[in-house]
């Protein structure tokens, strides 16, 4: 997709004077939270499986070559193909041969975060091929041509009346020419247009959140159902998925599954979980005859033994986000590229470059909750950091920004200038504010100013009200 | 843990905001100490923790900063700032800057076993209790994110402000949410930080409580000059003022002529 | 050189290593060979009869319906008034298990029984579940060739018989059963986990039942647990 990161600050300040869509963030950060504490604080054992959880992502992330390899054995073992692929290109690529070799006209895709990455719809779209989003979100934003706003709802972004005018518009053709308004029939309406679809693709496509080393399956995580007709039915099912997704044990599996659905919509488990292995056995009466895994490196490799190492412990809950005020304020779109929230703002420069993305990391307040929630762990705000100082040693920071820190670390070095300065300036403003105590205007400081009061100094500074005592006591 | 000792020396660690927006906080915070029984000395050549500069990137000037500070605070038994924020930086920052660097990161370390938001100083190492202190209001109590999450001061707070007679604490929905202060963030994403602080306020003033208090000076800035561009009139105090019986001076940003 | 090579190689070079040695690479092989079980949740771990009743409540909290019977030739005639009061039609797309087709179907003349996978038109799809786990209210279902996995997906409406003695604690409880179960043949082709009917929250955070599964799940368990 496109990549607009450079442009967070006017996309945000347009996000915010979006009723729409402020009312959206609202439903996300009311229903989410609240389910999310729910969960946890039914489950004592939370926080030991976020430990587990962290630890065997960890582990992992040390061994992941022994991982990968044990997971390739595995899926040719049970009769499945696993492709290798170190960039989108080739994974794209991947995907388009083996739809070619089935002579595939259209495929069904299920919900996944890596096939937005590496934009696989234009790409299927202009080699001749359909790509139909099966997951009613990402069937929405199909239909609007927008990139998804959030890991787990990729449409929290859009009211109820905008689906209608999307299903108005592009279900006209199967016969629904009315404008329906009632959620509970806009999904039948989705359901019934979209069934027929299932049972004549050529290629399903999913995602996988976990990948087995121990059995060689994948394995995705839905509520709709989309998924499983997604993969089920058609002659040949595709999983694409990037290599950090992989898991020693289906006891490994499970711990991670626990922490899951509790951190990202405060299910305890989502209403499917389904693992696949291979193709359909010999005697098997369903399920698809050919299965492919696209193996995608895209970036990640570089990662490992680096500062960036634990974003890939990431699960995709979307509980940073859920939690985020920023994102609360500005939406996903304002990010500028597929993953949003703290999670994009920590591993979006990685994967567009930190000039693209330099805002991301920036645009935060350092609150820490996303750290709080993240069911692995991942310090989120220590990698935010991280792209600061970045940003600071390659003069990515613009110049003003840097010389105000740096005018600021002289001061602060020395004590004594120091002392003088600031006494200087907090008498100064206490004089301009007078008996208002505030300030409304100042200048340089337009930043404070243009949102709220500056509150004004109390005269003397405590150091040098303190001295002077000092010296006064010392006298008697 | 408490430390019972009869004369204990204890450096305050001013903060720069309190030093040159509301010194009242540091007075504050020495009037308490010294109530439980501390010797307070307030080292010279302290500036500030180097927060500034760590939350822009600036990693080099932070480390300057920081050698700094352990230096001036070395050999105090303890050293208590009237923050979550600062002490955060100084307990959990400081040693991951020198993680490179074992002699500094020995000092580091040492500086933060020795370092304490003044609050749960109080609270929890000198077993203070908040006796003949009225204030005959309705407080609202701010979580800071430092306080909430990075130094876990939530509930000492509470306790204290619970034995100042006359006040009633009513508690605000959304308690963990930022206020969107953070440092530069609030300068450089003002309109993000607007949206934040405005929610938070929105809260606030639905308790109908006609006095704040937090423990960090940057949230109360924030929201104290936001409460008052938007108009309302919410009285506005560091903690500690309260605690000390300072409860009544002008508030933060409140002025004089009212 | 393979993508296969490069990005192995990218990986040891990031950890500054080569591929593992020997004695690595058999500590993790064991590692997976021993699938040890990590922290199991206390919740499920109690006797059969109350996990019945925890999974019955945790069914019921996803929305799911719980009959129980205690003898399997008592379904045909649950299924029957089970659909009757659901208005549902009295064709049943079943799942060719024998512990399903060798139930005492004759004796509900009414009932259409077509075995076989999935299809776009049923209304009303049967199977067996191969275990359950009452920690959440989750079904095992094991695909094979007399338990298709579509049966699970594309009716409107899914029926899932239970024996009670098949119900555990655990997700890691039920991988044991399986791994038993299928030790000659390997993995199934697909092991689902269910819990509860299909839904969606993708317009305005609504709750919406049937969004591409069954609308419905009604689970017959079978049994007293004794």
């Amino acid at each position: 997709m496109k990549v607009t990161s450079r442009n967070f600050k006017e996309k945000s300040h347009d996000a915010m004077q979006d009723p729409d869509l402020r009312a959206a963030l609202g439903r996300v950060k009311e229903g989410f939270t609240t389910a999310r504490s729910v969960a946890a604080s039914e489950l004592p054992e939370f926080e030991d499986l976020r430990d587990k959880a962290r630890d065997i992502k960890d582990d992992v992330l040390e061994n992941l070559d022994y991982y990968l390899e044990y997971f390739d054995e595995k899926v040719t073992a049970s009769g499945g193909h696993v492709h290798w692929c170190s960039s989108a290109k080739e994974a794209k690529e991947a995907v388009l041969k083996i739809c070619q070799d089935v002579d595939a006209k259209t495929v069904t895709k299920g919900k996944s975060m890596i096939t937005e990455e590496i934009a696989l719809n234009q790409f299927l779209a202009a080699n001749g091929i359909e790509p139909i989003e099966t997951d009613l979100g990402e069937y929405i934003i199909q239909l609007a041509d927008e990139p998804p706003s959030h890991i787990i709802g990729p449409a929290v972004h859009k009211t109820k009346e905008q689906v209608t005018e999307l299903f108005y518009e592009h279900h006209q053709q199967y016969g629904y020419t009315e404008r329906e308004e009632d959620p509970e029939k806009l999904v039948g309406e989705a359901r019934a247009v979209l069934r027929h679809k299932y049972v004549t693709a050529d290629v399903g496509i999913t995602g996988a959140n976990f990948l087995v080393a121990e059995t060689g399956s994948t394995v995705i995580v839905t509520n709709e159902g989309n998924g499983d007709l997604t993969q089920s039915l058609p002659k040949t099912h595709i999983v694409v998925a990037s290599l950090e997704k992989v898991i020693p044990t289906l006891e490994d599996v499970s711990t991670v599954m626990r922490v899951l659905a509790r951190s990202a919509t405060g299910q305890e488990m989502s209403v499917y979980t389904t693992f696949s292995t291979g193709p359909k056995r010999s005697d098997d009466i369903d399920g698809p005859e050919n299965f492919h895994v696209i193996l995608l490196d895209g970036g990640r490799s570089e990662m490992i033994g680096t500062e960036l190492e634990e974003l890939l412990r990431c699960i995709r809950c979307g509980a940073c986000m859920n939690h985020c005020p920023v994102y609360h304020a500005v939406g996903g779109h304002s990010y500028g590229w597929v993953y949003p929230g703290p999670i994009g703002a920590a591993i979006n420069p990685q994967m567009v470059g930190l000039e693209e993305a330099r805002h991301l990391p920036n645009a935060s307040s350092f609150c820490g909750r996303c750290e709080e929630v993240c069911p692995v762990r991942i310090p989120i705000p220590k990698i935010l950091r991280h792209w600061r100082e970045q940003a600071f040693e390659k003069q990515i920071a613009p110049k003003p920004e840097r010389w105000g820190i740096e005018l600021w670390g002289f001061f602060a070095k020395r004590p004594v200038l120091y002392r003088f300065a600031t006494r200087c300036a907090s008498r100064i403003l206490t004089l301009v504010a007078g008996k208002k105590g505030r300030l409304k205007s100042l200048p340089f400081g337009k930043g404070w100013t243009s949102v709220r009061d500056l509150p004004a100094p109390q005269g003397d500074t405590f150091m040098g009200q303190w001295q002077k005592k000092q010296k006064q006591e010392g006298q008697i | 843990m408490s430390d019972t000792d009869e004369k204990l020396e204890v450096a305050l660690f001013v903060t720069c905001l309190v030093d040159i927006n509301r010194p009242s906080v540091g007075f504050a915070a020495v009037k308490l100490l010294e109530q439980t029984g501390c010797t307070v000395s307030v080292p010279d050549a302290q500036t500030c923790c180097g927060q500034p500069a760590y939350n822009s990137g600036d990693r080099r000037t932070t480390i300057q900063i920081a050698k700094d500070v352990i230096r001036n605070f070395k050999g105090y038994r303890y050293v208590v700032a009237p923050s979550g924020s600062c002490a955060g930086m100084i307990t959990k920052h400081y040693p991951e800057l020198f993680a490179d660097d074992p002699d500094m990161l020995l000092e580091a370390q040492d500086l933060a076993s020795r370092t304490f938001e003044l609050i749960s100083f109080l609270k929890d190492v000198r077993g203070f209790e908040a006796k003949d202190v009225t204030l005959n209001k309705k407080l609202t109590y701010h979580d800071s994110c430092a306080n909430l999450r990075e130094m876990k001061v939530v509930d000492q707070p509470r306790a204290l402000l619970g034995g100042v007679e006359g006040l009633e604490l009513i508690e605000a929905e959304d308690r963990e949410a930022c206020c969107g202060f953070g440092g530069t963030f609030c300068i450089k994403y003002s309109e993000i930080s607007e949206e934040m602080v405005d929610r938070k306020i929105d809260n606030l003033l639905a308790t109908g409580a006609d006095t704040l208090a937090a423990g960090d000076l940057g949230c109360l800035m924030n929201i104290a000059g936001r409460l008052y561009r938007k108009g309302h009139t919410m009285k506005v105090l560091h903690i500690a003022e309260v605690l000390a019986g300072m409860g009544n001076a002008p508030g933060i940003g409140e002025g004089t002529d009212q | 050189m393979s993508a296969r090579e490069k990005i192995l190689g990218r990986i040891r070079a990031q950890k500054k290593r080569g591929a593992l040695d020997g004695e690595t690479q058999d500590i993790l092989a064991a590692r997976i060979a021993k699938h040890e079980r990590n922290v199991i949740p206390k919740r499920g771990q109690i006797p059969l009869t109350e996990q019945m009743d925890l999974l019955q409540s945790k069914m019921e909290k996803l929305l799911s319906t719980v009959e129980r019977v205690t003898d399997a030739s008592e379904i045909p005639s649950a299924v029957q008034a089970y659909l009757a009061s659901q208005n549902l039609p009295s064709r049943i797309k079943m799942s060719p298990s024998e512990s399903l087709t060798e139930l005492p179907w004759g004796d509900i003349p009414t009932l259409e029984i077509v075995t076989g996978a999935g299809a776009e038109e049923d209304m009303v799809g049967m199977s067996p579940a191969f275990a359950a786990v009452a920690e959440t209210g989750t079904l095992m279902m094991a695909s094979g060739p007399k338990t298709p996995s579509t049966v699970n997906f594309l009716p409107e409406n899914h029926i899932v018989v239970l024996q009670a003695s098949d119900i555990t604690g655990s997700y890691e409880q039920a991988w044991d059963r399986l791994r038993s179960a299928t030790e000659k043949t390997g993995m199934p082709r697909t092991v689902n986990f269910i819990s509860g009917p299909s839904r969606t929250a993708d317009i305005e955070q609504r709750l919406i039942m049937g969004a591409h599964g069954p609308k419905s799940l009604h689970v017959i368990l079978v049994g007293d647990g004794t």
